[in-house]
């Protein structure tokens, strides 16, 4: 076993959580696969978008994916730090928006 | 990946791994490194075992197609990427009597393309006396790859669009990137701009407009340790974003893997990418990619007039596996009666939608 959480072999291994699971991780990969295909949003929006969660929900493993992913699609670095923005901005718009609850409650219990 | 090595590896670059005196310059380090470590730990299958899985191996030729014929090293870039390792300290040029050779072969083959490669194949002194002489043989698509900023690089060839033009050559020139950053990152400072002016120049004599038969395709390799994405969707941007930004048009673009040997596969073990990148392109193995592959098509000949079977094979020293090996002794029904010679860079041209001078291949 590897002294911490995350080694970065162990993305090249994904595919391998079928083997314990094959009905869902086949359907799951079946699932992701067409997600990420050209649809009404181009397969270039998508790996945008999946860069700028994958940063939202600090997953390492998504990350080096979706950089690789998206150096692939010569998609250049001021375009992905821009999405890692919109990620980050939802993301800290979402903790901030609670602080209308907060003025909320401090104006009913206040006199 | 260890950042701090990457200034080291751009300062070094600007010579040829052959000037530098590295070890990779020497081909047997590099085939010891791809027959070797995770290869031979059986971390990753063998290519050859990879094709014997669906009955390829031994690797057969097709019906002979392309002529590729690389007329010298020398070239005024120094690509971080080059497999040719290419440069402006390498000597390596095809002589007139070796052209001469190549001309009959030229006059007599079934093949249907002709290809010029190098480094920058304008470099070589009797280039353009060999490009007059090839273009009388009649044959149907004759290829010059051109580096672009070639074009720009000095008085004596401003005038090569229109020398091209004149031969009714077929231009195939590199284009990293559709901005200058990433371009000038992989090729050298001012190569973006040089090859906008260079392209608009092509453009201006007629080559690569929609309707003129003049063709001007680019192609495209990846600046780095990853692999090219869809050929498709990348000509879509690179045309969208050089005809909103400089007017420039183009017919084709060409999506090349970057193949594991010289420059790159320096540039891969020194930022601790090699292994990444095998696991990449092995991953990527698409089998219905193997029958098409170039070196079933092509034959390559060396400044040198030795044959190979590939441009890439011809940089590791892997002269065909015929009794003819030399430009002087050519018979194209012997050659296409031998096995191809395979090693694990093999593994670049099948990855993904495969890969080969002329793009995708699956």
């Amino acid at each position: 076993m590897a002294n911490s959480y995350y080694d970065p072999a162990d993305l090249r291994k994904f595919g391998n959580i079928t083997e314990w699971s094959e009905e869902l991780g086949t359907k799951f990969f079946d699932y992701y696969g067409k997600v990420f295909e050209e649809g009404a949003l181009s397969a270039r929006e998508k790996s945008l978008i999946a860069l700028a969660v994958a940063h939202v929900v600090k997953c390492p493993y998504c990350i080096d994916a979706y950089t690789k992913d998206g150096l692939q699609r010569g998609i250049t670095k001021e375009e992905m730090m821009e999405a890692v923005h919109a990620g980050a901005a939802i993301e800290s718009g979402a903790t901030l928006v609670h602080g209308v609850q907060m003025m909320n409650k401090y104006n009913k219990l206040s006199m | 990946m260890d950042q701090s090595i990457l200034p080291q590896i751009k300062k070094a670059a600007k010579k040829s791994l052959k000037a530098r005196e590295n070890e990779l310059a020497q081909t047997n380090k590099q085939l010891e490194i791809l027959n070797g470590g995770i290869f031979a730990d059986g971390e990753l299958p063998y290519f050859k075992d990879k094709i014997a899985e669906i009955g390829h191996f031994p690797l057969r030729p097709n019906k002979l197609e392309i002529l590729q014929i690389n007329v010298g090293y020398m070239c005024n870039q120094v690509c971080e990427h080059c497999h040719v390792d290419a440069g402006p300290d390498r000597k390596e040029i095809m002589t007139r009597e070796t052209m001469e050779q190549c001309l009959e072969v030229i006059r007599n083959t079934g093949a249907h393309t002709l290809d010029l490669t190098g480094g920058a194949p304008e470099m070589n002194p009797n280039f353009r006396w060999f490009v007059e002489e090839a273009a009388k043989a009649g044959i149907q698509d004759f290829i010059v790859r051109s580096n672009l900023t070639i074009i720009r690089a000095n008085k004596k060839y401003y005038d090569l669009p229109e020398f091209f033009k004149k031969h009714n050559v077929h231009v195939v020139s590199s284009m990293p990137h559709y901005t200058r950053g990433k371009t000038d990152k992989q090729r050298g400072d001012g190569v973006f701009d040089k090859s906008i002016k260079a392209l608009q120049e092509l453009n201006a004599v007629g080559y690569g407009m929609p309707d003129n038969d003049l063709r001007l395709d680019l192609v495209y390799n990846p600046s780095g340790a990853f692999l090219p994405g869809d050929q498709d969707a990348m000509e879509r941007d690179f045309k969208k974003a050089l005809d909103e930004d400089f007017g420039i048009q183009f017919h084709n673009l060409f999506a090349i893997t970057n193949l594991p040997i010289s420059r790159f596969l320096d540039y891969l073990i020194a930022s601790d990418n090699y292994e990444d990148y095998m696991y990449a392109l092995v991953e990527a193995y698409n089998p219905t990619a193997v029958a098409n592959v170039m070196c079933t098509n092509t034959i390559s000949i060396s400044w040198d007039g030795w044959l190979y079977d590939c441009d890439f094979n011809q940089m590791l020293e892997l002269k065909v596996n015929s009794k003819v090996k030399h430009i002087k002794d050519y018979n194209e029904d012997l050659l296409n009666d031998r096995n191809i010679v395979i090693s694990q860079h093999c593994y670049g041209c099948t990855a993904g939608a495969g890969s080969s001078c002329q793009g995708t291949v699956a």
